[in-house]
């Protein structure tokens, strides 16, 4: 899965796929230009240089976006603590054995009619994909049960049309899960092992999923031909991407992957808040297994949720995919109340490429250089 | 709000130095805040601290190179490598130590200091006429030819009454930097 492990130094196929950072960094640094003839002083004073790396080691914007903040305990009180205790008991032993029988009738609901679905209707695709996507759904929505999900959708539902794609911010695997539960879509997704790889093979698969695979960077161009075959298709059901390639933790938002912008159709945006008052929803997939992850959504009192369908977007006259990406993130950013960060969420899994530092290097020799023709 | 807890003192070899996943005591801040000097408040400290835990992952008590580098910010800067190389198996006091250079109670000398350190890789109190042009190269990369950063250095040390042999101490730097409005400053953020 996500491991952290080490990283790998970016190679430059990865970079295909991203937008040009430089137009997002903070240009150069905030320190007006030095003006005058170069002296000494000014080659040894290399204090801007090392205040941007001690600010850096201080606090960034990029670790900020992966933070899960540790909720503030109530319990430190005399009279609180018994009830937090109680609290414990009812989510442990009466909500959740509850949620996990809920889980389970829905599992066999789903299991005993998609396998027959699925193997008798083989003649008839129109019908079994119509019965699939309900299933599908149905599955969906018992997942949400199971966690006592309190999702408030507003906006015009999806349809199922061509030349279309959602995007959505992506704070954890449940986003999904959320967003399937209203609409049956297809989704591309980064294949997972063990029980989750196993539920990716078999069922989303009848929903039409697009399998990827982070560290493989020949991978991505195969990967967007199957996304724009998929959306040229009628029947296919709509495509659902998360742009950010990554989970943030619901208070920010990363960079877009220009992928799904540049596929030559409209784009409807979704934006996910998550409401922290139970449950901080972000899967830190640094710090635990989707198991667990599922277990402790499992043991809260409720997940609970906005989710906001935007206005469909297309591609203005003379905007390049990546302004467009930026746009639609800018709707998404405001609509749920996220900051924006100009990092690409995959600096998790790699180092910054070299050409950033270049870029700095190269500012400050053509500086340098420019006064040294000063008198 | 600092959380009573299992109270390590500083000094104890197993000490939060080492077992980053205890809490600060009023204790440990005092001490920190003794070692560096009064250059952070009480309140600062405790950021530190919360930064510290989040960059030390495997929390061994030290911040690995590696676990620098995760930072953007920081990897793409031209002298991250010499500040690795500083930076290099700092506990948690010595961390805040190092970062005291940048805050705004230090003064100018401490500041200047630093700079100098930075320079003298060798740590023999001398900055060498290779020892600058090393940090020029790490400054301006491929994009000045090795000869003609030679001769820039070599032209602004002559004019500052240098020469190419000059070996220079810190109280050199002082001179040089001493009167220029130097500023090297950075924010903790406090909660």
């Amino acid at each position: 899965m996500d491991t952290a492990g080490m990283l790998k130094p970016s190679s430059s196929e990865l970079d295909l796929d991203r937008p040009n950072i430089e137009d997002y960094l903070p240009s150069g640094s905030s320190i007006n230009e030095p003006r005058g003839k170069l002296r000494l002083r000014d080659l040894l004073d290399i204090s801007p240089t090392l205040t941007e790396a001690a600010g850096a080691i201080v606090d960034d914007t990029f670790t900020r976006c992966f933070k899960s903040n540790s909720p503030e305990p109530w319990n430190w009180n005399v009279y609180l603590f018994p009830l937090w205790c109680f609290g414990v008991l009812v989510r442990y032993f009466i909500l959740f054995p509850a949620r996990v029988i809920v889980l389970t009738l829905g599992w066999i609901i789903f299991l005993s009619t998609f396998i027959p679905v699925h193997s008798l209707l083989k003649g008839h695709d129109k019908l079994r994909k119509k019965l699939e996507r309900v299933l599908v759904e149905l599955m969906c929505s018992f997942f949400v049960a199971s966690w006592t999900g309190v999702v408030r959708y507003h906006g015009p539902r999806p349809s199922i049309r061509p030349k279309q794609v959602y995007v959505a911010n992506h704070t954890s695997m449940i986003d999904f899960i959320i967003l399937e539960q209203m609409t049956a879509f297809a989704v591309i997704m980064q294949k997972h092992p063990g029980w989750v790889g196993l539920l990716q093979s078999t069922i989303l698969e009848s929903v039409g999923c697009i399998w990827f695979n982070r560290s493989e960077a020949k991978d991505r161009e195969i990967v967007a031909k199957k996304l724009r075959d998929h959306v040229q298709g009628a029947d296919n059901n709509p495509l659902l991407i998360f742009p950010e390639g990554t989970c943030v933790n619901n208070h920010y938002t990363v960079m877009f992957k220009k992928g799904a912008f540049e596929l030559d159709c409209t784009v409807c945006p979704i934006a996910i808040k998550y409401n922290k008052i139970f449950v901080d929803a972000f899967w830190n997939s640094r710090k635990q297994s989707f198991t667990m992850h599922l277990l402790q959504l499992m043991t809260s009192w409720a997940v609970v949720c906005d989710v906001w369908y935007l206005e469909p977007q297309t591609l203005k006259p003379g905007e390049t995919p990546i302004e467009f990406a930026e746009r639609v993130r800018d709707m998404i950013s405001v609509r749920a109340g996220l900051k924006k960060v100009p990092w690409d969420g995959y600096l998790k899994y790699a180092r910054p490429s070299p050409k950033h530092r270049e870029k700095k290097q190269q500012s400050f020799a053509e500086s340098m250089l420019r006064r040294l023709e000063e008198k | 709000m600092i959380r009573p807890a299992q109270s390590l003192s500083l000094t104890h070899p197993l000490a939060i130095m080492g077992n980053t996943s205890s809490m600060l005591t009023q204790y440990d801040i005092e001490e920190v805040q003794e070692h560096c000097k009064h250059a952070f408040s009480q309140q600062e400290i405790v950021s530190l601290y919360q930064r510290f835990c989040q960059l030390d992952r495997n929390g061994g008590g030290f911040i690995l190179t590696d676990e620098f580098l995760t930072v953007p910010e920081f990897a793409v800067n031209p002298l991250s490598q010499r500040l690795l190389r500083m930076l290099n198996s700092l506990n948690f006091k010595e961390f805040v130590a190092f970062l005291s250079a940048f805050s705004p109670r230090v003064p100018l000398q401490q500041k200047i200091e630093f700079i100098f350190k930075l320079y003298d890789s060798d740590n023999n109190g001398k900055v060498t006429f290779h020892d600058m042009l090393d940090v020029l190269r790490d400054l301006t990369g491929q994009f000045i030819s090795e000869q003609q950063r030679e001769q820039v250095l070599t032209r602004v040390l002559e004019e500052a009454g240098y020469t190419k042999d000059s070996m220079l101490v810190l109280s050199d730097f002082v001179k040089i930097l001493g009167s220029s409005d130097l500023k090297m400053e950075v924010e903790v953020p406090v909660d």
